[in-house]
């Protein structure tokens, strides 16, 4: 198994005839990835590559029998293409869009969690089963099918991730971008209960990084519930205060954000905080040593 | 994108949230011409920059001239003025080197009976828009946050709907604050959350908020920062930005569509992704070495703008070396080589290079570095990256 998706996903392309659109969902469907059409308002009944274009997300899912999308719209569309996706009762919702207000996220947000739909993202590079599934803009050729689930609020950071659990024959089971910006659909939390019932995923990387405090509640979470191997990184040990982290956002997570406290509270749970980006794959080896 | 406090206040005025009478000006001679239009009692002249903590703040080399002045003669505005203007006033949150006020704002003096503080942010952990105020007023709210935080009080609100009456109810009594200026707080908080809501604000901060002696709530200090992924349904609100207020370099990196942080060090950096920015900056760092720069060329990166990076990154006169480390997603490494090839005919690269390249046409971005004649130390992963950047500007 894994999670989220795998090989009986059928996945739609919202923006499908845009550049990026085009250029990704061709790329997952020659990965192998059950592609089975796209959605551009007003561009229904053409088709890119032998796929067909629907005008809605409604009339795309009659037809073809999508329960996933990848969306590709500009940053002023994106909220409402994840509105209509979750009207439309998509499962898998992958928001690609870099760039999104968060004012709109907020209503998204609320939507999304009173529906049966799961969003990933928004700006994040989406999802991969390796060998069964991939949706979204990462390089296929890096993940091999294997035991561990890694979970990033990065993108490129978690394709280093990835190649290191690769290059120690580790391999993936289901790899997920939750997205960089302040408000994304899917938390760590949220991920760390599929993983832990997932029978394929044996440990768990998570890559973390400085600002808010989702680090933090995610580790008070696996303290009391996850019984797999975890080993983590966060990125950011570095970075000059203030510079990324407005002031009021400090105030209300009562000065939380920094990177020394999170492997703090990450080690405090006993999770493996791999010290240098370039050790995550060796931190999970020692994740699953110690267990 | 961050705005002045003169200009947040006319966005409050219009907007319905109270605020005294006032006037930008950038000369001495105009600061006197405004004190008289105030009507000559009792004014304050405030210093201009994005950076809060300009009342205890003071001019480079001047201690006497704070960043705020009460004034109670024209005179006496006109010689605050003078002694701002034009000149560096370093605050908390300016950094040693201080920021040159250019701008000031005269306004009204008005009778205080209270201080409070009140702020809006979107909350990262409930995800919504929340409300925040506390009694301790006029003061760092950082360290309030810290030391007690049981004085802050917060209300999250639907961005639809606005706050609630009920809301405004529960924060009052938690502030002591009763009758006539109940009535005032009502009329202030939700004029607030509806601004923060149709302005796209990351962060709306009136500290010190004031109750006056009659019981009126006024927002005597206004900071905004807009969102910037929404500025696109604000095109009006751009004639407000302040290119004097932002590094030269950094602007630039905008205009090119990259993210770019100049820090203190001599190492810098080229990196496609923030996550792996910071990383590599975390990675130079943990091999001794230090970062000059963050800089995320972004998924799409073309060879323009990481051409403009590198002009960008060698024009630092720090810079002693450079890293370039790619994993290619959706950013192609043949583009990265390809683009460093034409960096280093056009601007020449006079100190040592490190390249590490990995994803998308990574086999076919190496070959076009080795036929180059481009001087690249090539490094097999991030370690060896790091590594070899470090020894080479020791």
């Amino acid at each position: 198994m894994s999670i989220l998706v795998d090989k009986n996903t059928k996945v739609i392309c919202q923006g499908i005839t845009g550049n990026a659109g085009k250029f990704h969902a061709m790329g997952c469907r020659d990965y192998g990835t059950q592609l089975v059409g796209g959605v551009t308002p007003g561009k229904g009944g053409q088709n890119v590559e032998g796929m067909p274009v629907f005008d809605t997300v409604e009339e795309a899912v009659q037809q073809t029998g999508a329960d996933a999308t990848m969306i590709f719209v500009p940053p002023p569309f994106t909220a409402d293409a994840i509105l209509e996706a979750v009207d439309a009762g998509i499962r898998i919702i992958a928001a690609i869009t870099e760039g999104v207000p968060v004012i709109d996220m907020v209503r998204v947000y609320e939507k999304v969690k009173a529906s049966n739909s799961i969003l990933i993202g928004p700006n994040c590079p989406g999802l991969i089963t390796p060998g069964e599934c991939k949706i979204g803009i990462m390089p296929g050729y890096i993940h091999t099918p294997g035991k561990i689930g890694v979970m990033s609020r990065s993108g490129t950071l978690t394709y280093e991730a990835v190649w290191q659990t690769s290059n120690l024959k580790l391999g993936q089971s289901t790899c997920v971008g939750l997205g960089g910006d302040p408000i994304v659909g899917t938390n760590y939390i949220d991920l760390f209960k599929l993983y832990q019932e997932d029978d394929q995923t044996e440990a768990i990387l998570m890559i973390g990084e400085i600002g808010g405090s989702a680090e933090e509640e995610a580790a008070a979470y696996v303290k009391e519930h996850v019984t797999k191997p975890v080993a983590a990184f966060i990125a950011g040990r570095t970075a000059p205060p203030g510079k990324r982290m407005g002031h009021a956002g400090a105030i209300i997570s009562g000065g939380k954000g920094t990177a020394e406290e999170k492997v703090a509270a990450l080690e405090d749970a006993g999770i493996v905080v791999a010290p240098s980006p370039a050790e995550m794959g060796e931190a999970v080896l020692k994740a699953i040593k110690q267990a | 994108m961050k705005i002045h406090e003169y200009q947040g206040k006319e966005l409050f005025r219009a907007a319905g949230v109270p605020v005294l009478e006032g006037h930008m000006v950038t000369t001495p001679e105009e600061a006197e011409a405004a004190y008289e239009k105030l009507g000559g009692k009792i004014a304050v002249v405030k210093a201009q920059i994005h950076a809060g903590g300009r009342g205890k703040g003071n001019i480079i080399d001047n201690p006497d001239q704070k960043g705020v002045v009460l004034c109670k003669s024209a005179d006496e505005a006109k010689a605050a003025a003078a002694g701002l203007l034009g000149k560096k006033l370093v605050t908390i949150q300016t950094g040693p080197e201080g920021q040159t006020v250019g701008k000031v704002f005269v306004e009204a003096g008005c009778d205080i009976a209270r201080e409070l503080y009140l702020g809006i942010v979107v909350d990262r952990v409930t995800c919504k828009p929340v409300l925040m105020v506390s009694t301790e007023g006029g003061v760092e709210i950082e360290k309030v946050a810290e030391e007690t935080p049981e004085l802050i009080h917060k209300e999250a609100f639907d961005p639809a709907i606005g706050l609630e009456a009920f809301q405004v109810r529960k924060l009052c009594k938690k502030l002591g604050i009763e009758g006539p200026a109940a009535k005032s707080a009502f009329k202030f908080m939700t004029a607030m959350c509806r601004f923060f809501i149709d302005y796209d604000c990351a962060l709306a901060e009136v500290n010190p908020l004031v109750i006056t002696g009659s019981g009126e709530m006024i927002a005597l200090d206004a900071k905004i920062t807009f969102d910037e992924n929404a500025m696109f349904r604000h095109t009006d609100l751009e004639s407000l930005r302040d290119l004097s207020e932002e590094e030269e370099s950094e602007i630039r990196a905008g205009k090119a569509g990259l993210s770019y942080v100049k820090l203190e060090g001599n190492i810098a950096c080229l990196v496609n992704g923030a996550g792996l920015a910071m990383s590599t900056m975390d990675i130079i760092k943990y091999h001794g070495g230090e970062p000059a720069n963050f800089l995320d060329v972004g998924g799409g990166a073309n060879a323009a703008q990481v051409t403009e990076a590198f002009r960008i990154l060698l024009s630092d006169k720090n810079c002693k070396g450079v890293l370039v480390n790619i994993f290619g997603g959706i950013a192609r490494c043949t583009t990265i080589a390809s683009a460093l090839i034409e960096a280093s005919k056009e601007v020449g690269f006079t100190v040592p290079l490190v390249v590490r390249l990995e994803g998308t046409e990574v086999e076919e971005g190496r070959k076009m570095l080795e036929e180059s004649d481009v001087d690249v130390i090539t490094a097999v992963d991030l370690t060896d990256a790091a590594k070899k950047i470090v020894a080479a500007t020791a």
